[in-house]
């Protein structure tokens, strides 16, 4: 019934937050990899979320979320005249990747407290099925 | 004289399965919590409650029935989704209460009626 879709709901939330928290990680490791060369250089990642509508009788009752794809971002990269740095290219110059490190911090608190918020329904949704199971137990 | 168990659990029935539903779209609404255009939904539990209750061959009307009804949202944001966190928290918080609450209801009903049977 619908206690297993409202379980498939939150888990769907849980793993699509993985996924930004992993981007996250990701750019923030990577934020200081600088390259000498434009199109080598590391692009902040970020995730899409799509909503999916289900099926059936209750179609428009909600529904889980997907990650449709992790595009990388189109914000110019920092260009910094670095001739000691082994990487530079002809003219001294080194690529920046074009991450925001405070916006990466921010977005790290936004996913892991929707992954709280997810965990917290799941368990909602347990203890209910649970007392429901016991339903005229003496 | 018989007992009917339709009639002994009363509105409790009806209101448990309506309480799953809702949950569900509040879990909905909370999973969707970033998804850009989202729009959050709810349902008119009165009305909902009323039309199962006057039903009289028992069947649920579900939401199915009816188109669903979206939430205005406190503060528009650029990417459309208007999921506001605190409040579908607040909403699903005191809607799991409220099944925890018809439950309860039902089970003091089936107590009743044991002991009932039992002649105690």
């Amino acid at each position: 019934m619908s206690f297993k879709d409202i379980s498939q709901i939150a888990g769907s939330a849980m793993a699509a937050q993985t996924v930004r928290l992993n981007t996250v990680a990701s750019n923030l490791a990577n934020a200081d990899s600088v390259s000498g060369n434009e199109n080598d250089t590391y692009r902040a990642r970020k995730p899409v979320f799509a909503a999916v509508m289900n099926e059936g009788p209750n179609a428009e009752a909600g529904g889980r979320v997907q990650v449709l794809d992790v595009v990388q971002s189109a914000e110019p990269l920092r260009k910094v005249y670095e001739p000691d740095n082994p990487v530079a290219n002809a003219e001294g110059m080194v690529f920046y990747p074009n991450v925001n490190q405070v916006a990466e911090m921010t977005d790290m608190m936004s996913a892991s407290r929707a992954f709280e918020t997810n965990v917290e329904v799941m368990g909602r949704v347990r203890s209910m099925q649970q007392s429901l199971l016991k339903l005229g137990e003496m | 004289m018989g007992i009917n168990f339709k009639e002994a659990t009363g509105v409790h029935a009806d209101a448990l399965q309506l309480r799953s539903e809702r949950t569900r779209i509040l879990a909905s609404n909370i999973a969707n919590e970033n998804t850009p255009g989202y729009q959050a939904q709810d349902m008119d539990f009165a009305a909902s409650m009323a039309q199962a209750q006057s039903s009289t061959d028992g069947g649920l009307a579900l939401l199915s029935d009816s188109d669903p009804l979206y939430r205005v949202p406190f503060h528009p944001t650029s990417d459309g989704n208007t999921v506001e966190i605190g409040i579908e928290q607040a909403a699903f918080s005191q809607n799991a209460t409220d099944f925890q609450t018809s439950l309860t209801f039902i089970n003091m009903k089936l107590k009743g009626l044991a002991k009932a049977i039992n002649g105690q």
